[in-house]
């Protein structure tokens, strides 16, 4: 290749390089906006903070405040953190979502979304850059819950590998969930009101569940709908995979069940409006 | 000459608002064509359309013969386009700004690293280059922004009010690269509602108003529609403003002649008559009057806009910085732009 001489901002439609095509252009382009949103997230100490500090103190918070009277509550020879961790762990990650409507809207308002809009990359690389690295991120909160759960006494009693599927589903449903809030980011179009609008719901959300305590303890009437929250049912699935070591078909089928509708509603809506946006 | 872009009968609605009605324009390969309207007069939406960020309701847009409804992506591989905010991501730093979209164009690792080191040279961003961009100052971010859009080396370049809030020694140097690489080859589109802008950069102008083409031509074919020259004459003494007044009223009809005391100026239409400017200074000087100064003024392509749409370009900023710097190249105004618009409007 020779090297450009440094005024030279001449135009040229003659280029010594190539884009690929198709689904490699998808999978380029989105590794590339990936790589993008990777760098800056140590770059972003609140995103940090947020996404290290706030799982520590929830695990603390609960553990040591509540553990002593929900603990009673529990099947004999569960203790509270065995319980909890997975619970915070499915809180956490569905939280940590709310930060993809963000960098969206983010994105739109500071016109970088126009920026790739006008570059001759796959229509999918924005999303598909975003949501890997926000699953990336979730993928690490997952694991600093695991350490801290370490310390407060949770252990992968059912053995390592189901440890790993455990997270694994955890993950797998922030992926879903984010989809979620990549609509809320590309609706919204303002970080600030993308914030308070990723976030609102997800306190009912995950607060009406056995997040933190078993939905028998609840009132009747509210049991149902704690019940069939899906956040209570990965929470109970992970709970089965960290415990027992071997779920059961009835706690698998619904989660796989509400991840896979979840992206198949959300993902090709997000895609739609961003064609539009 | 190659037409480069063409544009006809593009129109555009946003629900029940129409923001572009019937827009038709053309530009020739390597030349500038500045788009000059108020705030919401269509620029941005034209720009969008043909960057293909929009599409048309109705009419067509071609770049370089693309359709930029049907071929998007032939459009978009020979397009840059800096808006009016920096579109950079401000957590990277200039060099991984620069070497992500090079990449994203398809160039190796290296050759986006190259490309990126160059244009960070050229653009005098080197000590910047490994810094986040948010630590950039406002003319550093521009410049990065305009950077990033030439990474492909576009051969058509949409600047879409690239020097709105920009202090004037940034705005002299985007307007430097700017002829920098027109002269290279590129062609501009540049949409902005400085007049000044388009003066000074512009081989043509097309001036829009609420989604309508309202004139076109290059700035002096504008600025002749509204007429001829002005002597303004700037008094050393403030009480000979009306010396000086009497005097000009003796020479051309008196209701032409304007005074602004507190800017110490009078001035008279003269048109093309050289000579007539040349004898009101002297009966100014036999008369005593102590002249400070003299210009004589073409009139501003306010005055133009002013002519076309019946209403001021100005649509409130008034402060911007920009503005009171594009003043100074035509000299002082008497009792500044806005009075005097307001004047004609009145008359």
């Amino acid at each position: 290749m020779t090297s450009v001489p440094l005024d030279d901002l001449a135009p040229s439609s003659t280029h010594d390089y190539r884009r690929p095509r198709g689904l490699a252009a998808m999978f380029h382009d989105g590794a590339i906006l990936t790589w993008r949103n990777l760098v800056s997230l140590p770059r972003t100490p609140e995103l940090v903070l947020f996404t290290l500090i706030q799982p520590v103190m929830f695990v603390v918070l609960f553990n040591y405040v509540f553990g002593g009277s929900i603990g009673q509550s529990l099947p004999p020879g569960v203790s509270y953190a065995q319980f909890l961790i997975p619970g915070i762990m499915v809180q956490t990650i569905v939280f940590g979502t709310s930060a993809t409507s963000v960098g969206l809207a983010e994105d739109l308002q500071k016109g970088l979304v126009d920026r790739f809009r006008s570059l001759p990359i796959a229509r999918s690389a924005v999303l598909s850059g975003r949501i890997v690295a926000d699953t990336v991120r979730l993928s690490m909160v997952a694991l600093v819950l695991i350490v801290v759960g370490y310390v407060v006494g949770f252990r992968f009693e059912g053995g390592l590998l189901w440890g790993a599927v455990m997270i694994g589903f955890s993950v797998a449903f922030g992926f879903a969930m984010s989809w979620i809030m990549a609509n809320i980011g590309m609706r919204v179009k303002d970080p600030e009101t993308a914030n308070t609008a990723g976030f609102v719901w997800l306190f009912p959300l995950t607060f009406l569940s056995s997040v933190f305590v078993p939905v028998a303890t609840m009132p009747g009437w509210l049991q149902p709908i704690a019940r069939n929250n899906p956040v209570t049912l990965v929470s109970n699935l992970l709970r089965e995979l960290s415990i027992l070591g071997r779920p059961a078909v009835g706690t698998v089928l619904p989660v796989v069940l509400w991840i896979i509708g979840l992206t198949a509603v959300f993902a090709p809506m997000a895609v739609n409006r961003y064609r539009k946006v | 000459m190659t037409t480069i872009i063409e544009v006809e009968d593009l129109r555009k609605d946003f629900g029940p608002t129409r923001a572009l009605d019937g827009v038709s324009l053309e530009v020739e390969q390597g030349t500038v064509l500045g788009l000059l309207g108020p705030n919401g007069a269509g620029k941005t939406t034209t720009v969008r359309v043909l960057a293909t960020l929009l599409a048309p309701t109705g009419g067509t847009a071609r770049v370089a013969g693309f359709d930029v409804r049907t071929q998007p992506d032939k459009v978009r591989s020979i397009i840059g386009l800096t808006g009016q905010y920096a579109a950079v991501d401000e957590k990277l730093t200039g060099h991984e700004n620069l070497w992500m979209v090079g990449r994203l164009l398809g160039m190796s690792k290296r050759q986006a690293h190259e490309r990126a080191e160059h244009l960070l040279e050229r653009f005098r961003l080197s000590d910047a280059g490994d810094r986040q961009v948010r630590t950039y100052s406002g003319g550093m971010r521009r410049r990065v922004d305009l950077a990033v859009s030439l990474v492909g080396r576009p051969s058509v370049l949409f600047l879409d009010e690239p020097t709105t809030g920009l202090d004037p020694v940034s705005r002299l140097e985007l307007w430097e690269v700017a002829r920098e690489l027109v002269a290279d080859g590129t062609t501009v589109l540049l949409t902005t509602q400085y007049l000044e802008e388009a003066d000074e950069l512009a081989d043509r102008i097309v001036v829009i108003d609420r989604g309508k083409v309202i004139a076109e031509g290059t700035a002096d074919e504008l600025k002749d529609r509204t007429g001829g020259r002005t002597l303004e004459v700037v008094v050393a003494r403030r009480d000979q403003v009306g010396r000086a007044q009497e005097v000009l009223c003796g020479l051309a009809p008196p209701e032409g002649v304007r005074t602004d005391p507190a800017a110490r100026t009078v001035a008279m239409p003269v048109d093309h008559d050289t000579a007539l400017a040349a004898e009101a200074i002297s009966a100014l000087t036999a008369a005593e009057v102590e002249i400070e100064d003299f210009h004589l003024n073409r009139p501003s392509l306010d005055d133009v806009f002013l002519a076309l749409t019946g209403h001021a370009a100005e649509t409130g900023e008034h402060h911007d910085p920009g503005e009171e710097h594009g003043r100074r190249f035509h000299g002082p105004l008497p009792g500044g732009a806005d009075e005097l618009l307001t004047d004609r409007k009145a008359r």
